[in-house]
């Protein structure tokens, strides 16, 4: 388990409570006393850290290498049901967007997300999470297919951004998320749209736009990284926790923004804390919106995800 | 020995009096070229010798387009608000003030409706001179409406693209009106009426990734940035030397996402031959 700087008491207290299991297990002094003191103390301390949290503290939280990716809920979600598809059938295949088909109870759906790798090679292999245009156009296939057989489509949303690369250019980044977009807003089957982990810029609403669109608790979603941010208008990288405050990425501020419809709420400590808790979590949200959008009729659905959109903004007339 | 003599002294001319040379007489084109300012404006603000496009704003684009400059605006009382009460080195609602003085502009898009060769036809127009041509709430809603406007009354949409991209003082109610605008055009095409994307220098971020690329025909003056990534921000992450003319609209032709470079002299032309065309009309003259 990797610790982030303000988590380091949760470590220190952790490390008291092993040590004083060791201590019980290996003599024959009684340490239940002290080990539920030690306990009771690491939930307060949780508590108390998890309660408090910065803006920059949640985008560090959703960048915790311990943090659950987009594949590990998809095999979490479906278990054996899960049929991975590949490519975008023009160049390539993406591997820091994955996508397939796979089954929460005896309902199928279309699953499709950014992908991050857990150590150097994986990482390198996946391109940071960050997508090329045929990464984008995969998605879109993957969405078309699933409107052709009526099958709903679940995103997981984890990126620092779409790719910015020479070829990424050459082959139309901009086009291929702005066809994604549009495309999404008139889907006819239902959209929901996790956010897991980064939710950055166009990168993020590439595969984003959707009728239920729920960021997880430590999680950030804007138009631009804090540090980027941060380089572009104090021309220093240094300001990028005040730029995260000044950004209101954080899943609250956005929900009050209303440019987000939930937050999905993760244990105590983070999602990565308890894997197990998390993925429960999301299965029940999936279950609980799909409850609600099926009431509605093709039609109905896409012109509220339609009018949801419409109505973000704010000005003065 | 002086040629003229000064015989009286303490000579005061009075402000009103005094005499400067105007500025903006002459423009010089990035290759030296230079133009008298009256010549560049009959020239639709094209440098005569190198074709050079130079950069300008809905007011000039208006006068190319509609007939006899005549057009009536949407939406043009909507101004911006500061929901996040966004600060950096300057507090965004200074910035607005500041770029509204100095521009004479609402915000960075104008919408209008007018006669461009004897039809009536929608452009939405960017503003560069407004912090950057940048896209927020405002810009959004006014596109929004003039798509509204063109759907209830059945005419074709024209967009004029020239932004650095979303604007981040407003941050993701920026990055929303991605989706805003795109929805609104799913809607405009539901309608099958005719769409025309024009990328002018530059066009770059959320811009590029949404409205920018998706027109019926996408076209774009000679010579403009027009991308996704910044150049700086490609060259940072990749590490690597940019090729020659990369993500000019020559650069985009070249690899599909364009289908024509039209010189602004042609402008008017080639969007009425469009429209013509594809509503299968009589060609105006």
């Amino acid at each position: 388990m990797e610790y982030l700087d303000f988590e380091l008491p949760i470590k220190e207290l952790e490390e008291q409570l092993d040590r004083c299991q060791v201590i019980g297990t290996e003599s024959e002094v009684d340490v239940t006393d002290t080990c539920k003191k030690i306990e009771k103390k690491l939930i307060d301390t949780k508590k108390d850290i998890y309660k408090n949290l910065t803006a920059w503290q949640r985008v560090q939280l959703s960048r915790h290498p311990s943090r659950p990716y987009t594949m590990d809920y998809i095999k979490a979600i479906c278990g054996d049901t899960f049929f991975e598809l590949h490519g975008d059938r023009t160049v390539k295949d993406d591997k820091a967007m994955v996508g397939g088909l796979g089954k929460i109870g005896d309902q199928s759906y279309m699953f499709i997300g950014t992908q991050k790798g857990f150590n150097t090679k994986t990482r390198q292999y996946r391109n940071f999470g960050m997508a090329n245009p045929e990464g984008y156009r995969k998605a879109l296939r993957l969405m078309r297919m699933a409107e052709k057989f009526n099958i709903p489509v679940i995103t997981f949303v984890d990126t620092p951004g779409a790719y910015p690369g020479i070829e990424a250019e050459e082959r139309g980044q901009g086009e291929a998320i702005a066809r994604n977009i549009m495309e999404m807003t008139r889907l006819k089957v239902p959209i929901l749209v996790f956010i897991i982990g980064e939710g950055a810029s166009g990168g993020a609403l590439g595969i984003g736009v959707g009728d239920k669109v729920m960021m997880l608790e430590n999680t950030w979603y804007s138009v631009i990284s804090p540090e980027s941010c941060s380089s572009i208008l104090w021309r220093t990288w240094e300001q990028k926790e005040q730029a995260a405050e000044v950004l209101k990425l954080t899943a609250p501020d956005m929900k009050k923004l209303k440019l987000v419809d939930s937050i999905v709420k993760e244990p105590l400590g983070g999602a990565h804390s308890d894997r197990e808790a998390t993925f429960k979590t999301v299965i029940k949200t999936i279950e609980d919106s799909m409850k609600e959008l099926k009431k509605l009729s093709v039609e109905e659905l896409v012109d509220q995800r339609m009018e949801k959109y419409f109505n973000m903004g704010v000005y003065k007339e | 020995m002086a040629w003229f003599k000064r015989t009286e002294k303490g000579i005061q001319t009075a402000t009103e009096q005094k005499k400067d040379t105007p500025k903006g007489l002459w423009y010089k084109s990035p290759t030296g070229k230079i133009v008298e300012a009256d010549e560049l404006a009959k020239n639709f603000y094209v440098s005569p010798e190198d074709d050079y496009h130079v950069r300008i704003g809905s007011k000039e684009y208006f006068e190319i387009l509609f007939d006899n400059n005549e057009f009536e605006e949407i939406g043009d009382k909507l101004t911006a608000k500061d929901p996040l009460k966004f600060v950096d080195t300057k507090n965004y609602v200074d910035r607005l003030k500041a770029a509204q003085e100095k521009t004479g502009l609402k915000d960075a898009v104008r919408t209008a409706v007018g006669k461009s060769k004897g039809k009536d036809i929608v452009i939405s127009c960017m503003d560069f001179n407004f912090i950057g041509g940048s896209l927020g709430s405002v810009a959004g809603e006014k596109i929004c409406r003039g798509i509204d406007y063109a759907i209830e009354n059945n005419l074709p949409f024209i967009m004029i693209s020239k932004s650095g991209g979303a604007r981040m003082q407003e941050a993701a109610l920026s990055l929303m009106q991605l989706a805003k605008t795109s929805a609104k055009l799913a809607k405009l095409a539901e309608k099958k009426l005719p769409y025309i994307s024009l990328s002018t220098d530059p066009t770059t971020g959320g811009v590029t990734a949404s409205y920018a690329m998706l027109g019926d025909i996408n076209i774009a003056e000679p010579g403009a940035l027009i991308g996704f990534a910044g150049p700086r921000v490609i060259k940072e992450a990749t590490g690597k030397e940019l090729p020659e003319g990369f993500q000019t609209s020559e650069f985009l032709l070249e690899h599909g996402f364009l289908d024509h470079i039209v010189h602004r002299k042609q402008l008017k032309n080639k969007i009425n031959l469009y429209i013509d065309l594809i509503q299968n009309q009589p060609v105006r003259e």
